[in-house]
């Protein structure tokens, strides 16, 4: 994902001189396709979150479009102040890049993982918030991003992504995007764990069990109309994502069906409410919250038997 | 230039708006009315009938809590009515009680928290560093704002990219809200860590016209470096009972002392 958005970055630079890329020391060996190609707007802030995200302020009140990139907590939650009076309440063309959502920085320790961003920045209100689950989705949501000017955060994993677009679809911020059709039940995930999904979704299969699976790139704003149009007729309801299971997809989503009379199952997903006390690699940890084939599928499969 | 005259009708200004909303900030807002009049009367180049010029010089309030006297200022200036004053706080008014971006006219950013202006200033300074443009890039931070680390990290990052359209000026003086500075949290010797930090730095008394002009005329203070301007004032300055008291920065006046400060501004 990293390499489809430094990628897509590099072709808007090529066309628009005020793109800026601004980071607090971090990206290395990702970034430096663009600092060669335009070093006088590579910025490379040092360690300094705070100062980085308001002086992307002041060069967007300059007519400047920066892109800050860092660590997700560093990028979102050290500066969240400047995000939220700098960029969203002067409501500026600045766009968040953080990258290792949700455990991706597993062995480093919760430091270092992205549990709390979405359910943060989901308060702020002008604020757009993208989550793809692929480097094909990372590509379409910068480059459409990049057409509105507002406050944007984008939330990406780190490397060596499964493509799952090998299929041309629409991608489209504000619409959830549907990759497999079923009646039986729906998962809604986002992020890096759609390709997860999509092995649940194969294993539901062979279980005679057909699953709509749709990727919610876009966490905010939801299209309320659009995303109750996607999961009419659904009994059962469920949400993955590598986040807290407090703020993130899983909240939005309960809000919606909540306040539209829903009547099915309505399960989260996500990681529970507590720091991770063990050490390991990303899908170790994954499987100590759950967030595994095996264990999802069997969740599911107990409540289908149930029903 | 008559500055006395105008800074006095700066300050009967605040003190009206502030009276009749019952808020806070009074010290705050009269210790920097001196240093805006100079600014907005002699030093920024801008044009009230164009506040987005382009090429306009950019003044940044970072110690935002001193809006109304950024607002007087402003309508002093001709940005806009006198009369929207009048509804400073009120409900239903356009004026909040932290300046927030083209609320009216001149105001260039919306701050209240501290230690937000002086990075902000410097991604406009390096936009037009960038843009090989003239303007420059006036920031007014309080003594208590440069409690916040990000004020320092601000100061690394300017002198690390020779932002000499950049000028930080402090209003210091030496109270923040619950004693003086030297006591809550020191910030002695303030112009050598400025200096320190790659800074040019003056020191002024920040009541002084023209010394203040003198100061502010020639920018930057040296070449390839951001200019700090250390104003050594007083906070209630202009209200002989408010002058120096901590109690000017929360507390208002009742009507007797409010006609008292009035007519110590005849």
């Amino acid at each position: 994902m990293r390499k489809a958005f430094i990628e897509t970055l590099i072709k808007l630079a090529e066309k628009d001189k005020n793109i800026y890329l601004l980071t607090g020391d971090l990206g290395f060996s990702v970034l430096e396709p663009f600092s060669r190609r335009f070093p006088k707007r590579f910025i490379n802030c040092g360690v300094a979150e705070q100062n980085m995200m308001g002086l992307a302020a002041g060069l967007a009140l300059s007519g400047k479009k920066p892109y800050v990139y860092s660590i997700i907590p560093f990028v979102t939650m050290r500066c969240f102040e400047q995000i939220r009076n700098d960029v969203c309440y002067q409501n500026l063309d600045v766009k968040i890049v953080g990258v290792g959502s949700g455990l991706a920085y597993g062995p480093l320790g919760p430091t270092h993982h992205a549990i709390e961003d979405i359910g943060t920045l989901r308060t702020l209100p002008n604020m757009i918030i993208l989550s793809p689950a692929d480097p094909v989705e990372t590509k379409e949501l910068t480059l459409q991003s990049y057409q509105r000017k507002s406050p944007t955060y984008l939330r990406l994993h780190k490397s060596g992504e499964k493509i799952l677009y090998r299929f041309p679809q629409k991608i489209e911020i504000g619409k959830p995007s549907i990759l497999k059709e079923g009646k039986d039940g729906l998962i809604i995930a986002t992020g890096i764990l759609v390709n997860l999904c999509l092995e649940v979704v194969e294993e539901l299969r062979k279980n005679d069990y057909n699953f709509r699976l749709i990727s919610l790139h876009t966490l905010k704003p939801i299209e309320k109309k659009e995303i109750l149009k996607a999961i009419t007729g659904f009994k059962l309801i469920f949400t993955v994502e590598e986040h807290n299971v407090f703020g993130g997809l899983g909240s939005a989503m309960a809000e919606i069906l909540a306040e539209s009379n829903y009547e099915g199952h309505f399960e989260r997903i996500g990681i529970p409410d507590k720091y991770c006390s063990e050490v390991g690699g990303t899908d170790y940890l994954r499987g100590l919250f759950g967030l595994a084939k095996g264990e999802i599928c069997k969740k599911i499969l107990e409540k289908l038997k149930n029903k | 230039m008559d500055y006395h005259q105008i800074s006095k009708e700066i300050r009967k200004k605040v003190l009206k708006m502030i009276y009749d909303s019952q808020t806070a900030h009074l010290g705050s807002c009269l210790s920097c009315v001196d240093i805006l009049t100079v600014l907005y009367f002699k030093i920024l180049s801008i044009d009230p009938q164009k506040p987005t010029a382009e090429n306009r010089d950019r003044f940044l309030l970072s110690k935002g809590h001193a809006a109304a006297a950024l607002y007087a200022t402003l309508a002093q200036r001709g940005f806009f009515s006198e009369k929207i004053l009048d509804n400073y706080c009120q409900d239903g008014g356009k004026l909040p009680g932290h300046s927030t971006r083209n609320c009216v006219p001149g105001v260039e950013v919306s701050t209240g928290s501290l230690g937000h202006g002086l990075s902000m200033g410097a991604g406009i300074a390096l936009a037009a560093k960038k843009d090989r443009k003239k303007y420059r890039v006036f920031v007014l931070m309080s003594d208590g704002e440069c409690q916040e680390g990000s004020v320092w990290e601000a100061a690394l990052f300017s002198s690390h990219h020779q932002l000499d359209n950049l000028i930080g000026i402090i209003d210091y003086n030496k109270l923040q809200a619950f004693g003086r500075t030297n006591e809550i949290m020191n910030l002695e010797p303030l112009k050598e860590k400025w200096e320190s930090f790659g800074w040019s730095v003056k020191e002024v008394d920040g009541h002084n016209f023209s010394e203040l002009e003198k100061r502010l005329s020639k920018i930057p203070f040296e070449k390839e470096k951001p200019s700090l301007l250390i104003c050594h004032t007083i906070k209630g300055k202009g209200v002989s009972f408010l002058e120096n008291k901590l109690e000017s920065h929360y507390k208002n006046l009742n009507f007797k002392e409010y006609q008292e400060a009035l007519k110590e501004l005849e």
